[in-house]
């Protein structure tokens, strides 16, 4: 009966519920702007991992390893390209 | 009447009018032609509707070289216009259209469809497969190329050309300062051949992760490949950042946006940073294919295998890595500090170490070989020391000090031709010449090909290196005159001479193939220069299905393996194989994707909205169709086998 009852995406399932619930807190609370984005953005890619990795599968078929280096990559780019146009176009402006 | 005044040239002038009536005198030829011959049906059977890679790879071929001559005929009214001081062939405005189009024809529509020709020719065949992964959508990309192409290219006869440079810089290319549709059209065609393109990367990187012969591990795959692989990753990486930024555009230019506006918090220079953060890696999409092309002329014809296999892949990952990092340098003088511009320098200065070895690889690939001098070996051995040269004025280029000197002269018009023409187009005429025989079963003419080669490289040298020289004296790109006192007339002459020798050149390529079509034996074989890797172990021409059998792979030379050390290349039964249908919906999806992206242009918001319904409408229909394909039976294979040269 262990086998057949899937406890991760159960647990995926009431996490991903629990997220969305503090995401939802910025809306019905008074916080500050900055407080609410930092809280938003924290949940947000949480809840993006969760959906991939739990209800997506990744890492589960043979090529689990290059769809990580795939992600690995991106987020490099990704964070590199905002981190980078903050530098040029604000910060060192 | 009031409404077709919007489709007129806002500056027309005597050359345009003849374009009108060529274009159109050529069009109703082609129909008249189809017609006359009877041709339609096959038309719309054989290519309009194939998906087969080959023959997309053939039609991108085609497009890119009509393009090259687009871009080409550009060129050589920009240099006559320079030739002489205070010209008065061509006028400010014209002189602005020309360098906007050629910049755009040659990358986006010459360059960029040379490299998937050659992707599609090469890659499946190389990993012993029998297409892409997504046929289908592989005929998509090559219509969506197509119609953006076309869009661009009619800007000239309706509505007028864009004129704000191809790098289209923000507030210049803002309604204020470009009136006229030039830069919507700008706008719309490199969105919908961006979104062909990113649909290619897509594919490719699936096709050579998924579908590689049985054997063929990721460090086994022959250097095109290697680079083709490479390239498509950069690609699905770097387009979504200019998709965006178009969209961007288009939305200020034709919904008053303001995103890059100067006023209420747009930011103008946010253009010029994404257009670059697409751009360099862009750069690095060219040219990776190209030395992928490179490594195999050098190997086959030196008769040895490539040095440094290795350190080739690592250069090649580390590149598509530190493509990311250096756009900044494109805009040194933007204003931003110090500190970022030392950064971005260093990263630049460090993309030099790979590309290094690899230099050094194909240099220690001839070592000791035994070269012969065909001329794909011809152009791969003059783009050494040519490309080599481009690389160190670009470390010059590269120091973020030095560069306020150089900044937009016509050294860096020197520079960037220096690397792209032998390193790019070069490779492209190369591989043209050593993958003819494989796709038309015949061998281009050696010696018509070793003129057109010094032709152009002597033309090459005569037209971009006095740039070097007037670019350091102080003449500004993009600058439709200079007056005599500035002494830059007689180094124009020179590149001007260059230019005309280089596009001689071009013609004798036409003539090649005239003359070879007319001239050459058809009985070449399989492998006519003795090759190494796998493409050449089929068939010529090649049969649709590519290999009869899938070939069992031993290492990235497995085909030399079979020809000298006896390793068996095609083991068991035939067996029926699965190929997919061919269809008609990418091309209807192309024309409509043209009539929603004129609509656009023009603001016409009717047919643009009907237009984007049938897309939608036609994802939909993709979406229910069920479509598994055609089986071809043992023995249609076998009697295709014996006709085209006997089972292997």
């Amino acid at each position: 009966m262990k086998e057949l009852f899937p406890a991760k995406q159960v647990m995926g399932f009431v996490f991903s519920l629990i997220l969305t619930a503090v995401a939802l807190l910025v809306y019905f609370t008074d916080m500050s702007f900055h407080m609410g984005m930092t809280i938003l953005l924290v949940t947000a890619f949480i809840q993006a991992f969760l959906q991939l990795v739990v209800f997506m599968h990744a890492g589960e078929s043979e090529d689990g390893k290059s769809i990580y280096t795939n992600i690995l990559y991106g987020i490099i780019i990704a964070v590199v390209t905002v981190f980078g146009s903050l530098l040029i176009l604000i910060w060192d402006m | 009447m009031e409404f077709f005044e919007r489709f007129a040239i806002p500056h027309p002038s005597p050359a345009i009018y003849a374009s009108m009536v060529a274009i159109a005198v050529v069009s109703i030829g082609i129909v008249v032609g189809l017609t006359y011959f009877k041709k339609w049906g096959y038309l719309w059977r054989e290519w309009l509707t194939t998906v087969d890679h080959k023959k997309i790879g053939i039609m991108y071929l085609i497009s890119a070289l009509l393009m090259l001559f687009r871009g080409g005929a550009d060129a050589i009214m920009m240099r006559a216009q320079l030739a002489t001081p205070d010209a008065k062939l061509l006028d400010a405005q014209h002189y602005n259209e020309i360098f906007t189009t050629h910049g755009v024809v040659m990358i986006m529509f010459m360059a960029m469809p040379f490299i998937f020709a050659f992707m599609n020719l090469i890659v499946p065949l190389q990993i012993g497969a029998r297409d892409v992964a997504f046929p289908r959508l592989n005929a998509l990309s090559f219509w969506l190329f197509f119609v953006g192409a076309m869009l661009f290219n009619i800007s000239f006869v309706i509505g007028g050309s864009p004129d704000a440079g191809w790098t289209s810089y923000f507030p210049l290319a803002g309604n204020d300062f470009s009136e006229s549709v030039g830069t919507n059209y700008y706008m719309l065609a490199l969105q919908i051949s961006g979104i062909g393109s990113l649909m290619t990367g897509i594919n490719m990187c699936t096709t050579i992760l998924k579908m590689r012969a049985p054997g063929m591990t990721l460090m086994k795959m022959p250097m095109f490949t290697w680079s083709a692989f490479i390239a498509n990753i950069i690609i699905v990486f770097a387009f979504p950042v200019l998709t965006i930024a178009l969209l961007m555009g288009t939305t200020d230019r034709l919904f008053g946006t303001h995103f890059f506006a100067t006023t209420n918090g747009g930011m103008d220079m946010l253009w010029a940073n994404f257009f670059w953060i697409w751009g360099h890696p862009e750069v690095y999409i060219l040219i990776l294919p190209a030395f992928g092309i490179y490594s195999e002329i050098i190997s086959t014809f030196s008769r040895r295998n490539l040095y440094g296999y290795k350190s080739m892949v690592a250069s090649m990952v580390l590149i598509s890595l530190l493509s990311f990092l250096v756009w900044t340098h494109h805009f040194f003088t933007m204003g931003q500090g110090a500190l970022t511009n030392s950064i971005f320098s260093i990263t630049t200065m460090a993309i030099a170490v790979p590309t290094g070895v690899k230099i050094f690889n194909w240099l220690f690939t001839m070592w000791k070989g035994k070269i012969r001098f065909t001329v794909p070996m011809l152009y791969s051995v003059a783009f050494i020391p040519l490309f080599t040269i481009g690389g160190v004025t670009g470390v010059m280029l590269a120091m973020s000090a030095a560069d306020y000197q150089y900044h937009n002269t016509m050294f860096l018009v020197a520079h960037f031709h220096n690397t792209i023409i032998p390193g790019v187009v070069f490779a492209m005429l190369a591989g043209l010449t050593y993958y003819w025989p494989k796709f038309f079963g015949f061998m281009l003419n050696e010696k018509i090909g070793k003129s057109t080669f010094w032709l152009l490289t002597v033309g090459f040298v005569l037209a971009f290196f006095p740039m070097y020289i007037t670019g350091l004296d102080g003449q500004a790109r993009r600058m439709y005159t200079y007056s005599e006192a500035t002494g830059f007339g007689p180094l124009n002459m020179v590149s001007f001479v260059g230019a005309a020798l280089m596009a001689i050149g071009f013609v004798t390529i036409v003539y090649n193939v005239y003359y070879s079509y007319k001239n050459s034996p058809r009985n070449i074989g399989s492998d006519p220069w003795d090759a190494r890797s796998l493409e050449w172990a089929t068939h010529t021409p090649v049969p649709e299905y590519n290999f009869a059998r899938i070939p069992q792979i031993s290492s990235s030379e497995t085909f030399w393996d079979s020809k000298k050390n006896g390793h068996q290349l095609f083991k068991g039964e035939l067996k029926e194989i699965h190929m997919p249908n061919n269809s008609g919906v990418p091309f209807i999806m192309g024309v409509i994707f043209f009539i929603a992206g004129f609509s656009f242009v023009f603001a016409l918001w009717v047919p643009a909205v009907i237009a984007l319904i049938g897309i939608l409408v036609c994802l939909a229909l993709r979406s229910f169709e069920q479509d598994h394909g055609r089986h071809i039976s043992v023995e249609e294979i076998k009697e295709t086998e014996a006709k085209i040269g006997g089972a292997k």
